[in-house]
């Protein structure tokens, strides 16, 4: 899934500043997942602008509503009536929901902020209650076959395909004591695997333009095209 | 292919070679960078320029390297992947060649998290391992890394490190080999302190007659105090540094630990040059370059061969 941190609350008061009407605007896809822009995350930042905007002695109205996924326009068009209608909406969702909920906005009549409520950081997973980790960084290529399931790429700092390198302690990564070294864990799981000669192999070098590098990707599929 | 290399020539003769380092200066200071090198000249065989070590910015080593080229050193220009893409990579390679630098060193480099510009975006384009290929190639196959041929080929004799004190230790000769098949000619070793489990990793690097395919420089830092001794234990990852030489540090007298580091140093030297496919020490006297000639002296290592 997707994970991301919900931004501190005066950064993004300072984003809605001079909007009396704000929408603060839920996904219950990945971001309700990870516990960061589902209905409760959504009521609970609607109180607090709420709150704070008492607090200043100013009028606002601050509105809920969270939707299937903002990342796909069907969802976001069915509340039209409610986005068209305030003056700034906080999406929790990842960035590409906020991204399309504000391409949605800039086609109607009058201006409506759309600013992120959340701070998206990587595609991961749940390792355990509350504790979500980093597993892939959509690069495009997939290697997971060579490394016994451990992506390189997402998890070993420097990226090496060749990995490990000098810095790795005790299982841990030369950056930070708690990160574990994503080649030790390859190492560990390629031993149980009987699959050795996979780390005594030279990797060649990537080609990266399937990543990020390659500029912006678009996936189509012909058939489901109307 | 050959190079111009007086370090390969030298380690080819079977000479045991000393190479030293030195760090360029925090700025265009090169007064300060040739004082540093002043010191080595005559008492190495090569000296490596590091590549903005712990990530912290420095004058770059290709411009350092220049500059000792100039005073008559013969540097080992070292190169890591944290900062630039295989283009840069080429295209500095060429600059390097150009300017006469004939060695270099290729490493993964320290993650920027250590340095003064933790914010840095980090390349690793390609890794180590993948640039001592890339840098073989273009010697010996006269092409780039996308297969276009070469105007001017860059004569390197290459280099990478090992630290045997890494984990996993069981993979560690491995990964030399690894090195190894990717057409690396030398390697320089980790700071030695725990001589015990180098003998181990060279025991295992002899036995699968890896020494006979590299020359492996045993690397080695005198401390300079007690302070340097407990920071090098407890801070720099992937240095092993036994109690006992801690102990002997804070057992010799105050004013003379510093000579007591060195003649640890010393003895490490000796105990080196005893170890079957050990062909040369890699001096590290971090900030210390005007104790190297008597280290090297001590050592029995002066002169330097022609
Ligand atoms: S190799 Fe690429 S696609 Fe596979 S998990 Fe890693 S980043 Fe994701
Ligand atoms: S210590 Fe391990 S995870 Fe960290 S950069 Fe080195 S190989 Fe990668």
């Amino acid at each position: 899934m997707i994970v991301g941190d919900l931004k501190p609350i005066e950064e993004i008061e300072a984003s809605i500043r001079d909007c009396p009407r704000v929408l603060v605007l839920g996904c219950r896809g990945c971001v309700t997942v990870c516990n960061t822009g589902g209905e409760k995350e959504v009521s609970v930042l609607a109180s607090q602008l709420r709150i704070a905007s008492q607090a200043r002695r100013e009028q606002r109205e601050v509105r809920e509503e969270t939707i299937e996924r903002q990342c796909d326009f069907e969802y976001i068009e069915a509340l039209l009536p409610q986005i068209s209608d305030v003056d700034a909406v906080v999406s929790l969702a990842c960035g590409a929901g906020v991204q399309h909920v504000a391409e949605v906005a800039a086609g109607l009549q009058r201006p409506i902020q759309v600013v992120p409520g959340v701070n998206t950081t990587f595609l991961g997973a749940a390792l355990e209650q509350g504790v979500w980790g980093e597993r892939c960084q959509g690069c495009g290529n997939c290697v997971l076959e060579i490394t016994g399931g451990i992506c390189p790429i997402a998890r070993c700092s420097k990226s090496l395909l060749n990995g490990p390198c000098g810095g790795s302690s005790e299982g841990k990564c030369e950056i930070d004591p708690e990160v574990d070294c994503a080649w030790q864990l390859i190492y560990d799981r390629l031993s149980v695997l009987g699959k050795l000669e996979n780390m005594t192999r030279v990797l060649p070098t990537r080609d990266w333009s399937t990543s990020r590098d390659g500029g912006p990707r678009t996936r189509v599929i012909e058939e489901l095209r109307k | 292919m050959s190079t111009d290399s007086r370090l390969k020539r030298l380690l080819e003769a079977g000479e045991f070679v000393v190479t030293g380092e030195c760090g360029p200066p925090k700025g265009a200071n090169v007064e300060k960078l040739e004082k540093k090198a002043q010191c080595l000249i005559g008492y190495v065989d090569a000296v490596n320029v590091t590549d903005n070590q712990t990530a912290i910015v420095r004058m770059s080593s290709i411009g350092a390297a220049a500059l000792l080229v100039r005073m008559g050193l013969e540097p080992v220009m070292q190169m890591v992947c944290r900062d630039r893409n295989r283009i840069a990579m080429q295209s500095d390679i060429f600059g390097a060649s150009a300017l006469g630098i004939c060695n270099m060193l290729c490493l993964s480099g320290d993650h920027q998290k250590f340095g003064n510009h933790a914010a840095a975006k980090n390349v690793y384009d390609v890794d180590s391992i993948q640039l001592i290929d890339i840098v073989r190639r273009m010697r010996d196959e006269g092409k780039v890394e996308c297969g276009d041929e070469i105007d001017g080929v860059p004569r390197m004799f290459i280099g990478a490190a090992a630290n045997p004190f890494a984990d996993p230790f069981a993979f560690r000769v491995a990964r030399l080999g690894k090195k190894i098949n990717a057409g690396v000619d030398f390697v320089q070793t980790q700071c030695i302190y725990n001589m015990d489990k180098f003998k181990a990793w060279m025991r295992q690097v002899v036995d699968r007659g890896l020494d006979q395919k590299v020359h492996i420089l045993a690397g080695v830092t005198p401390l300079k105090s007690l302070g340097m001794a407990r920071y090098m234990a407890k801070n720099v990852s992937g240095i092993e540094l036994p109690d006992a030489l801690i102990k002997r540090m804070k057992d010799a007298p105050k004013e003379s630990r510093a000579r007591e580091g060195i003649q640890i140093c010393i003895e490490q030297i000796q105990q080196l040059r005893s170890i079957p496919g050990v062909h040369g020490i890699h001096l590290m006297a971090i900030e210390w370059e005007h104790k190297v000639p008597e280290i090297i002296k001590d050592a029995g290592l002066y002169p330097r061969p022609a």
